[in-house]
């Protein structure tokens, strides 16, 4: 064994804090030994991913029956998105053998001690790292928003690392849990007008392939909104790009400013918003990848304002979100008008495979997984087009 | 050929070799262990019952509950060799008990030779 562990470390690795925390600490060590850690630190806040069962199948709801029997959290773990709403799955359409399945594994989660949150957003209610904690996330917008935008430490972890994380408290020191993996390998210089979620998202795809895996330092941006940033976390490790970004003058992180530049010019960004579009017309349209903020429920409720839709809609947001946009009246508006509000889940983890044959989204990301993962057709528009095109306006 | 143990084991099995990366999620089908990605070098082969040689895994984090899925399907590898092995696919052989053995050259290894792998010591040899 390389790595150096304390004495409490190898209690849990040889069985003495019971048979899930072992396998954790199994996992865990063969982790840090692949990466050449030194050892194990203590992480703050874990994310889960891996939590739709149409991803698990009836073999990774095991696993975590497995897990849940005698393992508990140690420390704040917080949910991604299920495979349908929680409490209004029917609406969505959702099979209801599915749906139990989908039930059991939060029912396996929750033994585990772990909050259902079910949000690719769990820094939008209450899991908010500080700047510098080392933390245990999986989803990759949720890790890459971590890394860049709050100057947490994570790498991107899967579903059994993430819960290996919470059933011990630590992760392996490796990766981007140290400052000289966190430095940026080249310089994107933007010359393209790029001022919303949407062009956020095309600004990720194209960068994200220059990456193939490196961190840039992106300069020529004079304002990003949390919006904005959301989006790119999420299309810049999508398109390929390493779980982490600078953005000169608005990231907290520091780096050295590599020699390697990449211009992104107004041609790059249109090209890569045409190859999202391969589509007429849309019969599915979906807002909230990642899960909206307030602001954009509010923004969604005024444009909806008094229409009705004429195209299946959903509005992906994270519970507590959709709680406060109950009580500034906008869920109301919003529903009003026929579109429907998903907590807990989205387009990418529900099984919508077949239901529908093309989508429009405002996601980069939504987009890769519409085509990838359903094979739909996709339109990429603003959100203000997605919601024109939705009361056929 | 000499590499590292990622999780050990011992069999004896005929290799299926890939000389791109593999994205279990998505890429693999975890009820026939047929391989779904379009274009693909490997599209249409099952990895079931072989030993699965590729460069590196890619894609999702999900892919390691594929590969488990393969597992308790009957469907899995029965063991996988790579190159460089990376998070998706190390977790998977883990959680799934798959011998596991990376730091080999995959160049080396034709397709259909019979391999024995003895992933506790991290050694691939002709059989």
């Amino acid at each position: 064994m390389i790595m150096e562990l304390t004495q409490e470390q190898k209690d849990m690795l040889e069985g003495r804090h019971g048979n899930a925390v072992k396998k954790s600490m199994s996992i865990l060590v063969a982790l840090g030994e692949i990466f050449g850690a030194k050892g194990l630190i203590p992480v703050t806040s874990v994310q889960i991913s891996g939590v739709s069962y149409d991803n698990l199948g009836d073999a990774g709801l095991e696993f975590l029956d497995e897990m849940a029997k005698d393992g508990k959290t140690r420390i704040k773990t917080t949910l991604n998105p299920a495979g349908m709403d929680m409490e209004n799955w029917k609406a969505l359409g959702i099979d209801p053998e599915f749906a139990r399945k989908q039930k059991m594994v939060i029912e396996a989660f929750e033994k585990m001690g772990v909050e259902a949150t079910c949000t690719c957003t769990p820094y939008f209610i209450g899991n908010k790292p500080n700047f510098g904690d080392h933390i245990a996330w999986g989803e990759s917008s949720a890790v890459t928003y971590a890394n860049s935008v709050l100057g947490a430490k994570t790498n991107k972890e899967g579903g059994p690392s993430s819960i290996a994380s919470a059933l011990t408290g630590f992760t392996a020191e490796y990766g981007l849990h140290l400052d000289e993996n966190r430095q940026a390998h080249f310089v994107a210089e933007v010359r393209a007008k790029v001022d919303n979620p949407m062009l956020f998202g095309a600004l990720g795809n194209v960068i994200g392939r220059v990456a193939k895996g490196r961190i840039p330092l992106i300069t020529g941006i004079e304002k990003a909104t949390t919006e904005d940033l959301k989006a790119l976390s999420a299309s810049i490790v999508t398109y390929g790009g390493a779980p982490m970004f600078h953005i000169e003058g608005i990231t907290p992180n520091k780096t050295e400013v590599p020699k390697e530049r990449v211009a992104v010019e107004q041609e790059d960004i249109d090209n890569a918003v045409k190859e999202m579009n391969d589509a007429e017309d849309a019969e599915f349209i979906f807002l909230g990848c990642p899960h909206c903020s307030i602001k954009e429920m509010e923004k969604i409720a005024e444009l909806l304002n008094g229409k009705n839709v004429k195209k299946e809609l959903w509005i992906g947001v994270a519970r507590p979100i959709k709680r406060i946009a109950d009580e500034k009246g906008y869920s109301k508006i919003i529903e009003v008008s026929g579109a429907k509000i998903a907590c807990d889940t989205c387009h990418v983890v529900a099984p919508l495979k077949g239901r529908f044959t093309s989508i429009a989204t405002n996601s980069a990301k939504g987009i890769f997984y519409g085509r990838g993962k359903n094979n739909f057709k996709t339109i990429f528009r603003t959100l203000e087009d997605c919601i024109k095109l939705a009361v056929g306006e | 050929m000499k590499g590292r143990k990622i999780f050990g084991g011992k069999v004896e099995g005929e290799a299926l070799v890939s000389k791109e990366g593999i994205s279990f999620y998505g890429g693999v089908d975890p009820d026939t262990g047929v391989v779904t990605e379009k274009g693909h070098p490997l599209e249409g082969q099952s990895v079931s019952g072989k030993v699965l040689v590729f460069p590196v895994g890619k894609g999702s984090t999900v892919g390691s509950y594929t590969i488990y899925r393969l597992k308790k399907n009957g469907k899995a590898p029965l063991a996988i060799i790579n190159k460089e092995c990376e998070t998706v696919v190390a977790v998977g052989a883990i959680i799934s008990e798959i011998p596991c053995v990376d730091q080999i050259d995959t160049d080396k290894i034709k397709a259909g030779e019979k391999l024995r792998i003895n992933a506790d010591e991290g050694t691939v040899e002709h059989a």
